[in-house]
């Protein structure tokens, strides 16, 4: 092997590393350190002077290969690889030493162990670059159609934004028509405009665009393949309708006679079997509700056959599988709430006047079953005295859902406030743990609610409910007198934890991403990966992620749909050559590798026994390597002797010691 | 499994009251559980279970009394029994932390010089009716059903809670007690204060709170439709009947509500020697109950006692 001719760099960082480390004395001993060929130190070498300083020299002094000793190579790992590409050196050539966030900032008090640990940490990685292999990035081609699933607020923003990039979107729904929870909502905080108004002109739009095309009562049934090269294929469930000839004139729905609780009415109202789930529905059309249709059940009836002008009835629909080729997903599943039926101490969801936070949406929503004149469900009375409850399984470890479901403070003031509108002589009590209430014009709008509404806030939880005679009595602690509260209530409203949308971690197997220890999709990274999963060009947005306000959820879509745009806008997609090699001579096939990979990147050649790596798949974090008993599967740049050598390079003295 | 009940021995232990204050609870149910074919064998030696499972998780010594009942019931079966709800909610989480808590077994082992894991199977006698017995069964068995009076079935507190380690039943809506009362064939009233403490130990010191609590429940119990209370706790049985008395002096539109322990309507409903049952020992009279029930099972029709009720008194 030809000798290396290794450069070191060490940044100062101005003081930050320089006033941890004696920078001279690490110079001295890596200069000494076998195969390097320079060593220099700069103020700031991520600075325009100081990456001039490291071209140039790597020309000059002839070098083969660079170490920079400086901060996380999160920050400028790939600055510096972009300056030696452009000085014709290969990109992998050079490595970065965190001599900042793993040695200066915690040792700041120790100079002589941070002097010695820094010069261990760039040892260690002159150790790695000199075995380090000039590898090219893995270009793979792209089908420019993003797969949208989940048409709420959130998969309508993301599809229509990607859509007016000019790049063909395809809407996954599973219920008939798009909209989510918004579509159900009164009026939204804090502006307490109506969704009729800023929602329904989204929905059209997508049904409009030419770019989107719109598939609703469909499901996703599986995805195949890689970033930019998906293959999916989608149930279209059986509408018992034909689309092609359904005009929503609704006559079917009149006449049908088995009646169901209505979903979007929050089991508020009764639908029929042949449904639309609200008037302003996109696509406008009917499906067939199988599981209580008359007809389809038990053969009789065929009323709604009968009598629609359009001849669109079709008993023998049956369930359609498509396949489609597609570079990238959102997935916006949105959210469920947890059922009152769990919550034992507020009546398991018995007492009819007892209801959650979405079934008093609908009582206030001029589109709701009583046209937004608030009626109790059990007597159709006007309440007076209304109870919120709020935190009711959010931010209880009793229930496994610590979380604080972010949204109930303020839809709850809202509904106070949108009650005693409605009923000025109504007065609304809300027991609360806190207020939280931190977006833009939030605060404000909760103190209107107390100051012109007069709303009554009780800072105290609430210990039981239970019916008497036609109140609901609800026993109450207020933390501010120190006593027990009793409030005779004609209805109560429970604000119950925001949990993921049904069949989320179903969903979520099947596109090979991880959700969270409660079920929310899990993003890449927190803060600044929020919209990535750990799956290349599979993103994620609005409550799937998380519980948010509609404001969030919007923002979110919209950065999942320019991650997608970016992703499209370059010809080809271009991955990082890190990734896993087997050695075909040394495996035997034992398979342990293909179970230790998440990204199912590993398929087992039961002919050959041995393993094979799928160059597109694998997103090189190492599992396999670890795990391969014989050492045959190896991460390029990163292999065993590679990171063998760099560890007893970095504890040799300490060894001695 | 049921005709092979009479090899198993259950070990009984009967606890404080369950000779003296509460000796009816005890009698009907001995004698309850021989008509069912169930042998029960009493610790002889037994001691005071300590009524209070301690409150501090270091306070280790305070589980030594239990952990020696338990030990003790190791000897004569592998089934422990007791009626008392303060015993029962003793016994069986002690037990449980001897199982669950390596730092408490080792502890109370080395102290007691045993050896003991917590094996032992500490059961309610209502959960023995479920599981062993069946419901069915008991019905079957049942001489003169009490389908005459509405009973609203009273759990407390001990018996339920905590939930995580008691595992009894559904601490806001438990119904074990329900499903028992409906198979020797009451009526059973649900409402929803049955869960709601009693007041407990406050009856030493606060007498008027606990007729507070007392006339909460029973009110709520009556508006409900219950014409009496059937419980399972020495202590509630204090409270509510015994000490009913504070209720009639503080509420003036009270009136007397007759409180039974399960196991007296059990053995009413099976025949056994009503004597056992220990009337004379309520405070409140369940006369004319009794004898509306004892109506019931002759002619099989309905009698309300509801407008009879003031010819209740308190003894
Ligand atoms: C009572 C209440 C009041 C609220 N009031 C306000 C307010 O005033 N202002 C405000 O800003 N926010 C409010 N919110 C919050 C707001 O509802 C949410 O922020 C918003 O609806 C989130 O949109 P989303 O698209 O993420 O989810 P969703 O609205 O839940 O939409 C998700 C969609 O995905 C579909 N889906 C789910 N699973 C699948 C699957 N496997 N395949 C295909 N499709 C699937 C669902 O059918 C649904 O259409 C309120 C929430 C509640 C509960």
């Amino acid at each position: 092997m030809k000798k290396s001719r290794v450069g070191v760099f060490v940044c100062h960082c101005g003081h930050n590393i320089a006033r941890a480390i004696d920078i001279k004395s690490v110079m001295e001993k890596i200069r000494k350190y076998p195969g390097v060929a320079h060593v220099e130190d700069y103020i700031y070498l991520c600075a325009d002077p100081g990456q001039k300083i490291v071209a140039d020299k790597i020309k000059d002094k002839n070098l083969d290969a660079i170490v920079i000793a400086n901060c996380s190579p999160n920050l400028h790992e790939k600055t510096f690889r972009d300056l030696v590409e452009s000085v014709n050196m290969n990109r992998f050539k050079c490595e970065i030493a965190n001599i900042r966030e793993q040695c200066s900032w915690p040792h700041d008090q120790e100079r002589e162990k941070a002097t010695l640990k820094s010069v261990k940490i760039i040892e260690s990685v002159i150790e790695k670059v000199k075995q380090n292999q000039e590898l090219e990035p893995i270009r793979v081609p792209l089908t420019k159609k993003a797969l949208v699933i989940g048409g709420g607020i959130a998969g309508i923003q993301a599809a229509l934004d990607i859509a007016n990039g000019g790049f063909k979107v395809i809407l996954l729904e599973r219920r008939a028509t798009i909209g989510g929870k918004m579509a159900q909502l009164s009026e939204t905080f804090p502006t307490l405009d109506c969704p009729q108004c800023i929602m329904t002109p989204k929905m059209v739009a997508v049904a409009k665009h030419e770019n989107i095309t719109l598939m609703t009562y469909s499901a996703l049934e599986s995805l195949e393949g890689y970033v930019g090269n998906f293959t999916v294929k989608i149930r279209e469930k059986a509408k018992y309708v034909d689309w092609d000839k359904c005009v929503g004139c609704g006559d079917c729905t009149e006449k049908c006679p088995a009646k169901v609780d209505s979903e979007f009415d929050a089991k508020l109202s009764k639908r029929k079997a042949i449904y639309r789930d609200f008037p302003q529905a996109v696509p406008n059309k009917f499906v067939i509700d199988a599981e209580h249709c008359i007809k389809l059940t038990k053969g009789k009836c065929g009323v709604c056959e009968k009598i629609c002008p359009a001849k669109a009835i079709k008993y023998d629909d049956k369930d359609e599988i498509i396949e489609e080729k597609i570079g990238a997903v959102i997935v916006a599943t949105g959210f469920d709430l947890f059922g009152l039926e769990k919550v034992g101490e507020y009546g398991y969801g018995k007492y009819k006047d007892v209801i959650d936070g979405l079934q008093f949406e609908r009582i206030l929503a001029a589109s709701g079953p009583t046209g937004g004149k608030v009626e109790r469900p059990s007597d159709g009375k006007t309440p007076k005295d209304v109870v919120f409850i709020q935190c009711v399984g959010s931010r209880d470890p009793e229930f496994g859902m610590p979380y604080c479901s972010s949204i109930c403070c303020m839809y709850t003031a809202k509904q106070a406030m949108l009650f005693k509108h409605a009923v000025p002589e109504g007065q609304p009590y809300i027991f609360c743990m806190d207020i939280r209430s931190t977006g833009k014009g939030y605060e404000e709008f909760v103190q209107r609610a107390v100051e012109e509404d007069g709303v009554v806030y009780l800072r105290g939880r609430v210990s039981k409910i239970y019916q008497d005679d036609d109140k609901i009595m609800v026993w109450g602690a207020d933390m501010a007198s120190g006593k027990k509260v009793e409030i005779p209530a004609d209805l109560v409203v429970l604000s119950t934890a925001i949990v993921p949308a049904e069949g989320i971690k179903d969903l979520a197997s099947k596109l090979r991403i991880t959700t969270d220890e409660y079920g929310f999709l899990k993003e890449a990274h927190l803060k600044l990966q929020p919209v990535e999963t750990l799956t290349s060009g599979i993103f994620i947005a609005g409550t799937a992620q998380s519980p948010k306000d509609i404001t969030d959820t919007v923002a979110q879509a919209s950065a999942a749909a320019s991650k997608i745009m970016a992703l499209f806008s370059s010809k080809e997609y271009i991955r990082s050559p890190t990734i896993a090699r087997v050695d075909e001579d040394v495996c035997k096939g034992c398979g342990i590798c293909v179970n230790a990979c998440t990204y199912s990147a590993i398929e087992l050649d039961t002919i050959k026994k041995i393993s094979k790596v799928n160059e597109a798949l694998c997103e090189g974090c190492g599992a396999c390597a670890a795990v391969c008993p014989s050492g045959a599967m190896q991460q390029k740049n990163y292999t065993k002797k590679q990171l063998l050598d760099m560890i007893s390079v970095a504890t040799e003295d300490y060894d001695k010691g | 499994m049921a005709e092979n009940n009479s090899d198993k021995n259950i070990v009984y232990y009967p606890g404080c009251t369950l000779h003296t204050w509460a000796k009816s609870l005890s009698d009907t149910f001995i004698e309850s559980f021989k008509k069912l074919d169930i042998n029960l064998h009493e610790l002889s030696d037994w001691s005071c279970c300590q009524a209070v499972f301690p409150l501090a998780r270091d306070n280790i010594m305070g589980l030594v009394p239990a952990a020696r009942i338990l030990i003790q019931a190791r000897e004569h079966g592998d089934i422990l029994t007791t009626l008392c709800s303060f015993c029962f909610n003793v016994l069986r989480r002690t037990n449980n932390a001897i199982q669950t808590d390596g730092e408490i077994r080792a502890k109370l082992n080395a102290y007691l010089e045993e050896d003991y894991t917590g094996d032992v199977h500490v059961l309610h006698p209502l959960e023995i009716l479920k599981v062993m017995v069946g419901f069915d069964k008991l019905k079957s068995k049942v001489t003169k059903p009490c389908g005459n009076i509405k009973i609203g079935p009273y759990y407390g507190c001990q018996l339920i809670r905590p939930p995580k380690e008691m595992k009894f039943d559904d601490p806001e809506d438990p119904k074990l007690l329900d499903m028992f009362l409906e198979s020797i064939g009451c009526e059973v009233v649900n409402f929803p204060f049955k869960v709601e403490c009693c007041g407990s130990y406050q009856i030493v010191q606060g007498e008027d709170m606990v007729a507070d609590r007392a006339y909460a429940i029973l009110s709520n119990a009556r508006k409900n439709g219950a014409e009496a209370i059937a419980l399972s706790c020495p202590l509630c049985f204090y409270n509510l009947d015994t000490r009913q008395n504070l209720i009639t002096q503080k509420y003036t539109d009270f009136s007397p509500m007759p409180v039974f322990y399960f196991t007296e309507l059990m053995g009413m409903a099976l025949g056994i020697d009503e004597g056992l049952c220990g009337f004379d020992k309520h405070k409140v009279d369940p006369g004319i109950l009794l004898e509306s029930l004892q109506k019931s099972s002759d002619t099989q029709e309905h009698v309300t006692v509801k407008n009879d009720q003031n010819k209740l008194g308190v003894n």
